[in-house]
C-alpha cells in the first residue's frame, strides 16, 4: 500500500510536471480567466447575463461559485487577470495560478481515486504489487491520458468534477446510497453534462435503495418499497437543487441560466467532429455527395458550400441524407439509453450493474448526442476502468475505447512542441493499460481478437499520415481538414464497435448470470 | 508485468520528463549581448557549416573566439556541423555567418531541443538501458528500478534539456563502461577516446580507465598476454585519436591552437560559484588575488594528484569492476573539488558514476545525487528553471524512496562500510546506533538543502551580499562532496581482497 500511495504521488507529480510548461493556452484557458473575472466583479444578477467576453459562463451555478472562491486566491498572484475587459489575458502568474489551482483541484480526484480501489476486493492479491488489481486501477485512472491532457494541457477543471463522480460511485458501492446521491447532485451543479449519466443513478437509487428487498429470484419485491429513503432521496435533490438554482430564481432568472447551460443552437457537431455515429454520418453524407457529383446524379450549383471541418461553420448542411434536428438525436439518445436502464431495473446485480448501466448512458449519448464534445469520452472511458480490471472481456472493451478515445483527443493538441509530449503520454499510457490488464488476465483468453489488434494498431499509421506526411503534401493547403476527418472517422468506428460490444455484454449477461446465480464478482 | 513492458515504460517516462522540461527556458534565453550556452551551440554551428575546417578554432574576421570561440575538441564540431547541415535544409537564417547571431524563436527552439532529444535517446538512454540489463546478481525488477532511477535523474535532465548541453560526451563514457563490464576492452577504450574528443572534462574520467586496463595487463602478466593486450589497447587509443583529429594533424599549428582553446590556462581558478574547495576556501582568504596564477595551476595540480593516488593505486594494483566504478566516481570527485578551472556543470561527471552504483548503494547514490541537483541550484535560477527543479528533484527522491526503500538501507553493512567498521570495531563503541545517525543525517541535509532552496528562489539577498544565497549553497555542496569523497575512498580501500576477487571470477 505505501508504494501505491507512493506512485499516487507520482500521479499527482506527474501532473504538476508535465503541465505548467504547456507552452499553448487553449481557449478554454481564457474562458475559465473570464469567468474568474466575472463572479469576481460582478453581482449574482449579472454572472449569466455578462457577455463582454463570447466565452460566457455556461457551467451550472455552483461551479461559478467554486471559480469565485478562486478568485479570492487569484487576486494575490495578478489582480489584473480579474478584470473583465482584459480578454485573453495570460501574464505568467496568471497562467501559473491556473495550473496550481487545477493540480489542487486535483486532490479530490487522488482522493476518488483512493476510495474506488478501497472497493475492489483483493481477492487476487497478488504477492507482486505492480500486479495487484488496485494498483492497476490507480495508475489507470491517475495517469489517464485523456485527463492529463485535457486537465493540464489543454485546461479544464475535469480532473475535481470526475473526483467527485468517482466518490459518489465509490460511495453507493459500499452502501452509503444517501452520500452517493448527495454528491451527485452537487456534481450535476457544478457541470451539467453529467446529466447524461443521471439515468443510471436515478434507476439504481430507485431499484436499491427506496426498495430494500428482492424476492429469491433476484426480482422486485414491490411491498418493500420504502417512503422514508424516497422522502430523503427527494429532499436531499431538492436541497442541492435549491440551493443552487434558488437565487436565480428569486431574481427571476432561471430562462436565462437554462438557455445559457443549454445553448441548442450550436450545430450538430462540434468544429472538430467528436467521434460519434453523427461522425459516420456526415462522412457518408459526404461520401456519397462526392459520388453523386461524379455520376451526375446530383447538380454541383445546388449544393451549398459548407467546409466540413474547416472550422467555423457551426450549421452543417447534409446534401443527400436528411438533416438531424436536435429533437431526433435526444429521441435517439433515448432509446440507446433504454435497455441498459431496463437491464438495471430487471436484473440487479449490485455495483457492477450499476457501473455498466452508467458506462452505456455515458456512451450512448456520446454516439449519438447533439453537440458533443471528443472530450465527453472521459465520461465513459473513467467509470469503465473500474470495470476493466475485474474481467477480461470487459478489459479488452476498455482497451478498445480507451486507446481510440485518447487517440481521438490528439486533435486537442496541435503545436509542434506538444507533439511528442501528446504521443509520449498517450504510449505511456496505452503501454501501461496493455500490459498491466494482459498480466492481471494472463490465464484468460487473449484480450482482443486478431481484427480489434489490426484496428488499433493501424492508428499508428493514421497518425503518422496525419501529422507527418499529409503537412508535407500540397493537399495541406487545398483539403486542410482531412486529418481531423480521418481521425475523426477512424475513431467513431471504434468507439461504435465498443460501444456495441459492451451492449451486447451487459443484455447477454442474463443467462450466464441466473446460471450462477449469486456471485457478483465485485465491489 | 513483463521485463520489456516495464522497460519500455520507463523509458517513455524519462523521455515525457525530459520533452517537458524542454519545453522551458533555456541558458541566456533572451539576454543579448553574450545570451547564453544555447546560443554558443547555435553559433558553433553556423561557424562550422560556413567556415572551412582550418579556420574552425582560429581567430579570424568571421570567426570572433571572443564571442563563443570554439572550445571543445573536434568531434563537439562535427557534431555542430551535422546539425548545422539540417538546420540549413529547414531554415537557413538558423545557421547563416554574421547576420543569425542571438538569434532566437520558437522554431528554432523546437529545432535545438529536439537535436538533443535525439542525442539523449540515440546515445545516453540505450547505454543506461543495456547497463542496467548487464548488472550481475540483480532481479529483473531492481534491473528495472535502476534504470528508472538513473533515468529520472533530474542533475542531468535539466542540464541537458533545460539549461542546454549535449549528453554525448556522457553517454560515449557509459558506452566505454557498458563494454568494460563485458571485457570487450578495445571497444571501451575505443569509446572512451571518442568521449574525450567530444568534451575534454571527460579527462576526469581517464585515470580510473588508463589504471583498470593497465591492472589488467599486469594482472595478465606483463610479458605474455597482458603486453599484447597493452599494444592492442594502445594502437585502438592512437587510432581513435588519429582519427577524430585528422582534418587537424596536417601542421602542428593547428593542434597547439585547438589545444590551447582547449585547456585556457589563463582563465583563473575558477569561474562564478562552483561548489569546490577553491570557490570555498576563497570565502575566507582571496586565494585568486593572493597567489600568482602559476602557484594556482601547480598547487592545485598538486593537491589533485595527492587525492585521486590512493584510488588509483587501488585500482592498479586490484583492477575489478566494482573498484573500477567506485574508482570513476572517487576520481571525478577529486577533480571536481581539487582541479584547475571547474565549471559547475563539471559535477555531472561524478553524478553519472555515481549513477552506475545506485544499485549497490542505493542510499549514498540517492544522497549524492540530490547534493548534486541542489548544488546547480544558482546556475538553474539564472535559466529560469526553477520550476521544472522543484518538480523533478522531490520527484527523483520520491522515485528512489519507492523504488530502492532507501531510508532502511542505512546499516554499515548496507553502505559497503563492513569492512572499514570491522577494522575500528576496537576503538569505536557508537557504531550500534550508526544507521540511525546516517537516516537523521540524510534528513537534516535534506532539510537544509530543501529550506536553502526556498530561501534562494523566494527571498532577496541580504543587502550587501548580492552573492550571499549561491555562496551558501556552493559551501554546503562542498562540504557534503568533501565528506562523500571521503566515503568513497573508505570503500575503495577497505574493499577486501577476496571478495574483489570473487567478481573477477
Amino acid at each position: 500500500a505505501s508504494l501505491r500511495t507512493g506512485w499516487d504521488g507520482g500521479g499527482g507529480w506527474c501532473r504538476a510536471a508535465a503541465n505548467p510548461r504547456g507552452v499553448g493556452y487553449s481557449t478554454d484557458f481564457e474562458v475559465h480567466r473570464n469567468w474568474l473575472a466575472i463572479t469576481h466583479n460582478l453581482p449574482l444578477s449579472q454572472w449569466y447575463y455578462e457577455a463582454t467576453s463570447e466565452w460566457t459562463l455556461d457551467y451550472p451555478p455552483f461551479f461559478a461559485w467554486f471559480e469565485y472562491a478562486l478568485s479570492h486566491i487569484a487576486k494575490y498572484f495578478d489582480p489584473q487577470m480579474l478584470v473583465v475587459e482584459n480578454l485573453n489575458y495570460a501574464s505568467h502568474a496568471t497562467i501559473l495560478f491556473q495550473r496550481l489551482s487545477v493540480i489542487f483541484a486535483d486532490t479530490l480526484f487522488i482522493y476518488a481515486v483512493h476510495e474506488c480501489c478501497r472497493c475492489v476486493n483483493g481477492k487476487r492479491a497478488a504477492k507482486d504489487i505492480l500486479e495487484k488489481p488496485t494498483f492497476i486501477l490507480a495508475v489507470l485512472l491517475l495517469w489517464n491520458f485523456g485527463l492529463l491532457i485535457v486537465d493540464h494541457i489543454h485546461f479544464q477543471y475535469n480532473g475535481f468534477l470526475f473526483g467527485l463522480m468517482l466518490l459518489s460511485v465509490a460511495r453507493l458501492c459500499q452502501k452509503r446510497y444517501l452520500e452517493g446521491a448527495l454528491l451527485f447532485a452537487v456534481l450535476l451543479h457544478f457541470k451539467h453534462i453529467y446529466i447524461y449519466v443521471a439515468p443510471a443513478y436515478g434507476i439504481y437509487l430507485l431499484r436499491s435503495y427506496c426498495f430494500t428487498a428482492n424476492n429469491a429470484d433476484g426480482s422486485l419485491k414491490w411491498r418493500s418499497f420504502s417512503f422514508l429513503h424516497v422522502t430523503l432521496l427527494g429532499l436531499i435533490v431538492c436541497l442541492v437543487s435549491a440551493l443552487s438554482l434558488g437565487p436565480f430564481l428569486v431574481l427571476g432568472q432561471l430562462p436565462q441560466v437554462i438557455s445559457r447551460l443549454f445553448p441548442f443552437k450550436r450545430g450538430l457537431c462540434h468544429a472538430y467532429w467528436a467521434p460519434n455515429f453523427w461522425a459516420l454520418y456526415n462522412a457518408l453524407d459526404k461520401a456519397l455527395t462526392i459520388l453523386g457529383l461524379k455520376c451526375n446524379f446530383l447538380d454541383g450549383t445546388k449544393i451549398p458550400k459548407a467546409s466540413m471541418t474547416g472550422g467555423l461553420v457551426q450549421e452543417f448542411q447534409h446534401t443527400v441524407l436528411p438533416s438531424v434536428t436536435p429533437l431526433a438525436t435526444l429521441i435517439c439518445t433515448f432509446i440507446a439509453i433504454l435497455p441498459s436502464v431496463f437491464c438495471l431495473w430487471f436484473k440487479p446485480q449490485g455495483p457492477r450493474g450499476f457501473l455498466q448501466c452508467l458506462v452505456l448512458c455515458a456512451l450512448s449519448s456520446f454516439v449519438f448526442g447533439w453537440h458533443v464534445h471528443e472530450k465527453a469520452i472521459l465520461l465513459a472511458i473513467l467509470p469503465l476502468s473500474l470495470l476493466s480490471i475485474q474481467r477480461a472481456k470487459d478489459a479488452g472493451i476498455y482497451l478498445i475505447l480507451a486507446t481510440t478515445g485518447h487517440f481521438s483527443l490528439f486533435p486537442l493538441l496541435f503545436t509542434a512542441s506538444e507533439l511528442p509530449i501528446k504521443i509520449l503520454l498517450m504510449l505511456l499510457f496505452t503501454v501501461y493499460s496493455f500490459s498491466s490488464l494482459k498480466s492481471l488476465f494472463r490465464r484468460e483468453k487473449p484480450l482482443l481478437n486478431w481484427l480489434e489488434t489490426i484496428y488499433l494498431i493501424q492508428l499508428v499509421p493514421l497518425e503518422i499520415f496525419c501529422e507527418i506526411i499529409f503537412p508535407l503534401t500540397p493537399w495541406k493547403w487545398h483539403f486542410p481538414f482531412v486529418p481531423l476527418l480521418l481521425t475523426s472517422v477512424y475513431c467513431a468506428l471504434g468507439i461504435t464497435y465498443a460501444w456495441l460490444k459492451l451492449y451486447l455484454s451487459v443484455l447477454t449477461e442474463r443467462i450466464s448470470v441466473r446460471q450462477k446465480t449469486k456471485c457478483p464478482q465485485f465491489l | 508485468m513483463e521485463k520489456w513492458s516495464l522497460m519500455t515504460i520507463t523509458v517513455l517516462l524519462a523521455l515525457t520528463v525530459r520533452w517537458a522540461v524542454s519545453l522551458g527556458s533555456y541558458s541566456g534565453a533572451g539576454k543579448p549581448p553574450m545570451y547564453g550556452d544555447y546560443e554558443a551551440q547555435r553559433h558553433w554551428q553556423e561557424i562550422t557549416y560556413n567556415l572551412p575546417i582550418r579556420q574552425w578554432y582560429f581567430n579570424t574576421s568571421d570567426n570572433n573566439l571572443l564571442y563563443w570561440g570554439l572550445d571543445y575538441p573536434p568531434l563537439t564540431a562535427y557534431h555542430s556541423f551535422v546539425c548545422a547541415y539540417i538546420a540549413k535544409l529547414i531554415n537557413p537564417d538558423w545557421v547563416a555567418l554574421h547576420t543569425s547571431r542571438g538569434y532566437e524563436s520558437q522554431p528554432h527552439k523546437l529545432f535545438m531541443r529536439t537535436t538533443v532529444f535525439v542525442a539523449d535517446l540515440l546515445v545516453y538512454i540505450p547505454a543506461v538501458i543495456l547497463y542496467c540489463f548487464s548488472l550481475k546478481e540483480t532481479s529483473a525488477k531492481k534491473k528495472v528500478s535502476s534504470a528508472l532511477c538513473i533515468l529520472l535523474y533530474p542533475g542531468l535532465i535539466l542540464i541537458d534539456h533545460g539549461h542546454f548541453q549535449y549528453p554525448l560526451s556522457l553517454g560515449l563514457a557509459l558506452w566505454a563502461v557498458l563494454c568494460l563490464s563485458h571485457d570487450w576492452d578495445l571497444l571501451g577504450s575505443m569509446a572512451f577516446c571518442l568521449a574525450l574528443n567530444y568534451k575534454q572534462m571527460e579527462l576526469y574520467h581517464s585515470l580510473p580507465f588508463f589504471c583498470y586496463l593497465l591492472g589488467k595487463c599486469f594482472k595478465k602478466g606483463l610479458k605474455g598476454k597482458g603486453l599484447v593486450l597493452l599494444t592492442k589497447l594502445a594502437g585502438t587509443v592512437l587510432l581513435s585519436f588519429a582519427a577524430c583529429w585528422l582534418p587537424f594533424g596536417t601542421d602542428m599549428e593547428q593542434i597547439m591552437q585547438v589545444l590551447r582553446r582547449l585547456f585556457p590556462i589563463d582563465r583563473g581558478l575558477f569561474e562564478d560559484k562552483v561548489a569546490n574547495i577553491w570557490c570555498s576556501l576563497s570565502v575566507l582568504i582571496k586565494i585568486k588575488n593572493v597567489i600568482s596564477p602559476r602557484t594556482q595551476l601547480k598547487l592545485s595540480f598538486a593537491v589533485t594528484f595527492l587525492s585521486l593516488l590512493p584510488a588509483c593505486i587501488k585500482l592498479t594494483v586490484q583492477p575489478s569492476l566494482r573498484g573500477f566504478k567506485f574508482a570513476l566516481v572517487a576520481c571525478a570527485l577529486s577533480f571536481f573539488l581539487f582541479s584547475f578551472q571547474v565549471h559547475e556543470k563539471s559535477i555531472l561527471l561524478v553524478s553519472v558514476p555515481v549513477c552506475l552504483i545506485i544499485n549497490e548503494i542505493p542510499f549514498m547514490a540517492t544522497w549524492f545525487l540530490l547534493v548534486s541537483t541542489f548544488s546547480l541550484l544558482p546556475l538553474l535560477l539564472k535559466d529560469g528553471l526553477l520550476l521544472a527543479y522543484t518538480v523533478t528533484t522531490p520527484a527523483f527522491l520520491a522515485v528512489c524512496l519507492a523504488s530502492f526503500s532507501i531510508l532502511e538501507k542505512t546499516s554499515a553493512e548496507d553502505l559497503q562500510l563492513k569492512a572499514f567498521s570491522l577494522s575500528l570495531k576496537g576503538y569505536v563503541s557508537w557504531f550500534k546506533s550508526f544507521p540511525k545517525i546516517v537516516r537523521n543525517l540524510f534528513l537534516l541535509s535534506l532539510s537544509l538543502m530543501g529550506v536553502l532552496s526556498v530561501l534562494s528562489a523566494a527571498v532577496p539577498p541580504p543587502p550587501g551580499l548580492p552573492d550571499f544565497f549561491p555562496v551558501a549553497v556552493s559551501l554546503v555542496s562542498c562540504a557534503h562532496f568533501l565528506l562523500f569523497l571521503l566515503y568513497f575512498n573508505l570503500v575503495i580501500l577497505w574493499d577486501s581482497k577476496n571478495r574483489g576477487q570473487k567478481k573477477m571470477s
